[in-house]
């Protein structure tokens, strides 16, 4: 029984602790360090969803993301939410600096990577692969949880 | 004099490069002028009024629901980042408030009715909960009712963004009392224990 209640949980901590997986040139991939992802559950496939991320570089050089993908939408790519005297609009960011010793937290309201033309509906539950490419030529592969639509952060 | 074909392209480049500095200015002061659209000082004299249709396709006004407290939000169902934690936040009031969430009625109103019918925003709201309606109607009945609000939004084009189009608007949630009266806002990100302290210390 106790097994039982604690299969999930181990299961979700192996998903983390095996969330990031690497390929391509250099150190960047033994480098880069991504926590706190998570995915929005959608309404079907006709609206966009988006995914949110903390990304550390250990490194000594700032990495530069360039590129973001996933097999499951025909774009990705991260958008900024700007609210300017309590207006909030949205424009694509950008190349997305991380610092040398430092991280970029994408959060509701702020950093986030828009999936734009989903290919099916995302599923809470189920784990969405997202590629992030980086200058250098080094590409990471992120395995995002799909959370509840009513989801705020990683830990919901 | 004659310049050189170098010295013209120079001289044409830094002619293009005044007019876009200018261009700059102009916008830039254009949308200062945009945002600082609602102050704060003009809140209290709102009377909030809409006439709009419901997720279940009924016509509604703000007197809709006798004897409740209206929590307004303005979004729009494209918006995967902003409208969906603010969405989440209401839903997590509602459940916080246990039986006193029957004095609150949670509405969400779209600004952007070209994509939003009934239909979308039926299946939108009932995604984060069942007590929230959602509220459509046609442009001018949009406008009007953000205007009672003063609630500001607008169609911003962006290549890339689905059917090439973004919008922006005020995030933040408005609460209007049973006689109609607009009462105040919680900002964007207010957290939802502060919002729910508010509302059991009125309800």
């Amino acid at each position: 029984m106790r097994a039982f209640i604690y299969a999930p949980l181990m299961a979700i901590a192996l998903a983390c602790l095996a969330s990031a997986s690497a390929s391509g040139a250099g150190s960047e991939s033994a480098r880069i360090v991504v926590e706190k992802q998570w995915a929005r559950a959608s309404i079907g496939t006709s609206r966009p969803s988006v995914a949110y991320m903390t990304i550390g570089n250990n490194g000594k050089t700032a990495a530069v993301l360039i590129d973001v993908a996933t097999p499951a939408a025909a774009r990705a790519e991260v958008h900024e939410s700007n609210t300017v005297n309590g207006i909030a609009s949205m424009q694509p960011a950008g190349p997305i600096t991380i610092p040398a010793g430092g991280s970029v937290r994408l959060r509701p309201g702020g950093l986030h990577m828009m999936l734009i033309g989903l290919n099916r509906p995302l599923q809470k539950g189920d784990i969405l692969p997202i590629a992030l490419h980086f200058k250098s030529g080094a590409t990471i592969t992120v395995e995002v949880p799909i959370l509840s639509i009513r989801a705020k952060g990683p830990e919901n | 004099m004659r310049l050189t074909l170098l010295q013209k392209i120079l001289w044409a480049c830094a002619g293009v490069g005044l007019v876009a500095w200018l261009g700059l200015i102009v916008a830039i002061d254009y949308q200062g002028h945009d945002t600082a659209k609602p102050a704060a000082d003009e809140k209290s004299e709102l009377r909030p009024e809409f006439r709009l249709v419901s997720n279940t396709g009924q016509a509604v006004t703000e007197a809709a629901w006798p004897g409740k407290w209206l929590l307004v939000f303005f979004g729009f169902t494209n918006c995967p980042d902003i409208c969906p934690t603010t969405l989440s936040d209401v839903a997590a009031v509602m459940d916080a408030l246990g039986s006193a969430h029957d004095g609150i009625q949670p509405l969400f109103i779209t600004i952007d009715p070209e994509r939003d019918r009934v239909e979308n925003v039926a299946r939108y709201v009932a995604a984060f909960h069942p007590g929230i309606v959602g509220l459509t109607g046609d442009a001018s009945a949009i406008a009007a009712a953000a205007t009672s609000f003063h609630v500001y939004f607008e169609k911003i084009q962006q290549e890339g963004a689905p059917d090439g189009y973004t919008m922006g608007h005020t995030t933040a949630l408005y609460l209007v009392n049973p006689a109609g009266e607009f009462i105040r806002t919680y900002s964007y990100g207010t957290p939802v224990e502060d919002i729910v302290r508010d509302l059991k210390e009125r309800l």
